[in-house]
């Protein structure tokens, strides 16, 4: 503990009730933070690649969670350490920024910081490790560069695209239909992408998911599905060339907002105000009725009342759709929330091709479907699951894939997945660090090292003999120039799947060249971070 | 140095073998707890609730049991949350307990692969092939007798029967099946199990249960009203029949003299007389209504000798509407723009000591209800339980007509082509899929088992048995023997096989996948002084 002491000998007080606090400082400190880092990393190891295994996660109330997905363990894990926080933002960055490859980033920073380690015992200072770790960054982050593919998809051509999603699909518990679900978010993504911008709105997809039925009937609607029904179970079930009205005003007797008080003391009174109740609901429904709306979307209730006008002058009625669906359902059809009867006009109504209702299994279930709208540009992805743990993972792997084909739309190039980048970037930082001249050239020579950890992990998982592979496949990329590029042949990865070939092009394992650059870059920032950090001062439980 | 915390206090990891085993112990617990009520001859299980009234549960439905219970190990949790999914209990209905059995029996070996050094991976690899190759073995036997409805109808008997034959209702089978078929058949191919109605009554024995064709309503007939109604015109309403309240916000009577009040009522009896004239407008003799009928208008009704019936629930009522082709109303002022509902006849009937009310001659004639006697509520429950589970399989029935035989016929037709499969493939998979057989084979082993018969025994005959071509041969309970299931007339629908069978696999694969364990701190409760 730092003590200072003034002229007379008697101790400074520098930090508030000293004693109750833990210090780490200097080297302890950078030990204690990699170790924590690193035990986070292990987590997460084994769940890399297609045949990483699942965690299983018991929520402070008791719910249990079954995933391989990098940041939804993390997030659900609650953890308490300051750098595992770190780590568990970074994995969370990556699911913001890419979308895919949570763990992937993890497993790396990791690796990272236990080379990091090593060289912190040899003397070498954090600082230059830092730097070290900057610089091969910078030259993996060009070699992925050099390697990266342009890759050709059109509006009719989406073989490429689904494919690369297929990849991310594999290593979770949905691979049994990864065909399906691919294909479902290559074409809820094309439908709301704009191709000229390169632009994709997640927004206008919704992610939705029903227990019941089984995955296969999982499905991409071209159009908003709520989980509500007609408010009169004898309404009609179906509406062709829906006009919509969306209103956020109820059924129901006003209230006005400033307080007020109908009196009553006549008998005359007493009945005027009955007709008056009855014209009010009347009008109501009427106004609708005038301006052709021939589907009614209420945020509020219904009075009884009301309720029976509607179904008599046939014209069917939803209640209670909540907000974030009404809004959603307005994009959709393209039609105005109205707050108050008096301002529907005719303009003001949203269009729909189809409107049905659709109910599912023995059970009272009916969700309302809202095809061919008038923008045709919101989409949702509609789950179906044995139950609710499936369809909470189904509906993160759905957002990875869907996350890919974004990327994909954005930027098309790509490079090849089964670790064959990471050795390949490996192989060029390696090359590259006997140029550096001082310190720094361990630090590169060991960020080369951290990068051979991803096919280590990978081929550890898929039951192969990690050491041997790694070492074969990197001699095959040396091996064998390609002749078009007059270079090595970065393809060559880890087969996970027992195919037969290294090839990753045969086996048509892709990702994202953005992914794969976000990875390197945000691996190496948090490093940095942890490594700069030599005094960790925590207060005293309390 | 010591290891840094990463988790809070609390909070606990567990990885790798302990883990796999922490996963494998919690499921396999969870399937000998309900392994002993499969088949015929299984037991029972008596289930007391934690609440006040401390009420118990008598059931050997698997469904019921892993509802009630209340499970911390994450791997139990995982297989129970599967079974008693919306899948198996509404859509197959059947089944629960195969599923938990056979899941924990696949678990049961793939341990023993485990240890002997094989990746998960590899299992669950093996296990896909084998559940798929199990599948396409059941398909070739499948019998479809969808073109010929006397046979079909007789596949649906048998099947009733043997979904019953586990259940309290064994007694009166014959008697259950025959209700159970008839009241499908009615539904005419929906899967809608809403339409039939179970009401329950305790009194009488179970033989005294009974189908009606038409609909019955829980319900009092007021007093001085007819108490029977030929070619009854119904009105179903959803409206306030009490003081018609003035719906305005902020509205209230302030009058200053007593004569006024005096008037003000007359004129809101008068309202209600309105009402209650626009009512009888329709030209109605039933009026049914889901909110309260005051005693003012009961009386105007029974005046007019309208039926008037108060206070049917929102069920009773949409129930109501649906089966008689009537509308919901509530405002009365176009009589003749609404429609109204019809049946034949409206009583009164007596079950037991309570009186209910009859709709019969209905003009949607899929509806239908079951009425349940038995000596107590527990009797009644586990009726009700058994008749859903039956309900439910049939109706899939219906649907998809593909029969199997029972008795541990189809698991003994699965190990055989599964092991097949096993020995012509290479690699360590070929490992799994033997282990996927042995699971198969537990269930005749459980059945047998169950029944105090000499599992092992007969089990090694069937399996011979099997190696015939084209062997109908299952376990035969009651006589403890080897017999034919076709002649015994004991048959399983080929969905709920196939769910079973699938959704076992998907269990153990789940649960095999995992590698570690992590359980949260649990939530910090408001300590409550």
């Amino acid at each position: 503990m730092a003590l200072a002491f003034d002229e007379y000998g008697r101790p400074f007080i520098i930090i508030k009730e000293q004693e109750q606090k833990t210090r780490l400082r200097g080297l302890d400190a950078q030990k204690a933070n990699i170790s924590a880092g690193r035990s986070v990393a292990r987590i997460l190891r084994t769940s890399l690649g297609p045949k990483g295994m699942d965690k299983m996660l018991s929520s402070p109330d008791g719910d249990v969670t079954i995933t391989n997905d990098g940041a939804t363990i993390l997030e659900q894990m609650d953890v308490d350490n300051q750098i595992a926080k770190l780590m568990v933002e970074l994995s969370r960055s990556q699911d913001y920024e890419i979308g895919d490859g949570t763990t992937g980033v993890v497993v790396m920073a990791g690796s990272l910081l236990e080379q990091a380690e090593k060289l912190l015992e040899r003397g070498i200072h954090p600082i230059r490790i830092a730097e070290g770790y900057e610089l091969a960054s910078r030259i993996a982050v060009e070699h992925l560069e050099r390697i990266a593919h342009k890759f050709e998809f059109g509006e009719n051509n989406i073989e490429s695209l689904v494919q690369t999603c297929m990849t991310t699909l594999s290593s979770k518990i949905v691979n049994r239909c990864k065909r399906q679900l691919a294909e479902i978010s290559v074409k809820a993504v094309l439908a709301v992408a704009d191709l000229e911008r390169k632009d994709v709105n997640l927004d206008l997809i919704k992610v939705d998911g029903k227990v019941g039925g089984k995955l296969e009937d999982t499905e991409l609607i071209y159009g908003i599905v709520v989980d509500k029904d007609m408010s009169h179970p004898q309404m009609p079930k179906q509406i062709q060339d829906a006009n919509i009205a969306i209103l956020t005003c109820p059924f129901e007797p006003p209230k006005p907002k400033t307080k007020h008080k109908v009196d009553i003391d006549t008998v005359e009174k007493f009945e005027a105000l009955r007709r008056q109740e009855h014209q009010y609901f009347d009008d109501m429904v009427q106004q609708c009725k005038d301006v052709g709306a021939t589907l009614v979307i209420c945020q509020w209730g219904f009075d009884d009342e009301a309720n029976h006008l509607l179904m008599h002058r046939n014209l069917p009625a939803v209640r209670w759709v909540g907000g974030v669906e009404l809004e959603l359902i307005a994009i959709a059809t393209g039609g105005r929330i109205v707050p108050r009867f008096q301002e529907l006009t005719a303009e003001k109504l949203g269009k729909a091709g189809l409107v049905r209702e659709k109910s599912f299994g023995t059970t009272k279930d009916r969700m309302l479907y809202i095809e061919h709208c008038a923008n045709s540009r919101a989409v949702t992805v509609f789950i179906r699951g044995g139950n609710k743990m499936m369809i909470e993972e189904t509906k993160r792997s759905i957002h990875d894939a869907l996350c890919v084909a974004r990327n994909l739309i954005r930027n098309n190039s790509i490079v090849y997945g089964g670790g064959s980048a990471e050795i390949a970037c490996s192989i060029a930082v390696e090359a590259a660090a006997d140029r550096y001249p001082g310190v720094e050239q361990y630090a590169i020579r060991a960020f080369a090292d951290a990068l051979d950890a991803i096919p280590m992990a990978l081929a550890e998982n898929s039951g192969l003999q990690p050491i041997e592979t790694l070492s074969a496949v990197k001699s095959q990329q040396i091996k064998i120039p390609t002749r078009v590029m007059q270079e090595n042949n970065p393809h060559c990865g880890i087969d996970c799947n027992d195919v037969g070939t290294t090839d990753m092009r045969e086996q048509n394992v892709f990702e994202t060249l953005i992914g794969k650059q976000q990875q390197v870059l945000l691996a190496t920032q948090v490093v940095k971070m942890i490594l700069k950090i030599d005094d960790v001062i925590s207060a005293a439980e309390f | 140095m010591a290891i840094e915390r990463i988790l809070k206090d609390d909070a606990s990891e567990e990885k790798g073998e302990r883990a796999r085993m922490a996963s494998f112990v919690g499921a396999m617990a969870i399937a000998d707890l309900v392994k002993t009520t499969l088949g015929p001859k299984g037991m029972d299980k008596i289930l007391q609730s934690t609440g006040r009234g401390q009420s118990v549960t008598v059931t050997n439905d698997g469904a019921t049991i892993l509802k009630s219970l209340h499970i911390d190990n994450p791997a139990a949790k995982v297989l129970v949350g599967i079974h008693i999914s919306k899948v198996q209990d509404d859509e197959v209905g059947d089944g629960t307990t195969s599923v938990v059995v056979l899941a924990g029996e696949l678990l049961r070996e793939a341990e023993k692969l485990v240890a002997s050094k094989i990746h998960p991976m590899t299992i669950i690899a093996g296990f896909r092939m084998a559940a798929e190759c199990a599948r396409e073995a059941l398909l070739k036997r499948v019998v479809d007798n969808k073109t010929n409805e006397e046979k079909f109808k007789m596949d649906l008997m048998k099947i009733a029967k043997t979904t019953l034959s586990s259940k309290i209702l064994s007694q009166d089978k014959e008697h259950f099946a025959k209700l159970a078929v008839d009241a499908v058949l009615r539904l005419k191919g929906s899967t809608n199990l809403e339409s039939i109605q179970i009401i329950k009554k305790p009194g009488g024995s179970l033989k005294d249960s009974f189908l009606d064709e038409g609909f019955i309503l829980d319900k009092k007939i007021g007093i001085g009203q007819p108490k029977r109604i030929e070619n009854a015109n119904i009105l179903v309403a959803n409206t306030a029949m009490d003081t018609d309240k003035v719906k305005i916000y902020g509205a209230r009577v302030r009058v200053d003299s007593m004569a006024k009040v005096a008037d003000i009522e007359a004129a809101e009896k008068q309202k209600m007389r309105e009402k209650v004239d626009k009512i009888l407008a329709h030209g109605i003799n039933c009026f049914v209504n889901r909110q309260l009928i005051y005693n003012f208008p009961e009386e105007l009704f029974a005046n007019a000798g309208v039926l008037a019936i108060e206070h049917a629930d929102f069920d009773g009522i949409e129930r109501l509407a649906l089966v008689t082709g009537g509308e919901i109303a509530s405002t009365f002022d176009n009589p003749e723009s609404v429609k109204l509902g019809h049946c034949k006849l409206i009583e009164e009937i007596m079950i037991g000591e309570d009186k209910l009310i009859k709709f019969s001659g209905v003009e949607m004639g899929q509806a239908c209800t079951v009425v349940l006697r038995g000596a107590s509520h527990h009797v009644l429950d586990e009726a009700e339980r058994s008749l859903h589970d039956a309900l439910c399989v049939l109706s899939q029935t219906v649907n998809d007509s593909r029969v199997l035989f029972g008795g541990g016929w189809p698991e003994m037709v699965m190990a055989k082509a599964v092991d097949e499969l096993a020995r012509t493939t290479p690699g360590k998979r070929s490992h799994a899929i033997e282990a996927f057989s042995k699971a198969l084979v537990a269930i005749p082993t459980t059945i047998a088992d169950n029944a105090g018969l000499d599992s092992a025994e007969l089990v090694a005959r069937l399996r011979a048995e099997h190696n015939k071509e084209e062997s109908n041969a299952g376990i035969d309970v009651i006589s403890g023997s080897v017999g034919d299931m076709s002649e015994l007339g004991i048959s399983e629908a080929f969905k709920v096989k196939q769910a079973v069978l699938l959704s076992a696999t998907e269990a153990a694969e789940m649960i095999l996948r995992v590698d570690e364990i992590i359980t949260c701190a649990p939530r910090r409760r408001e300590d409550r002084m």
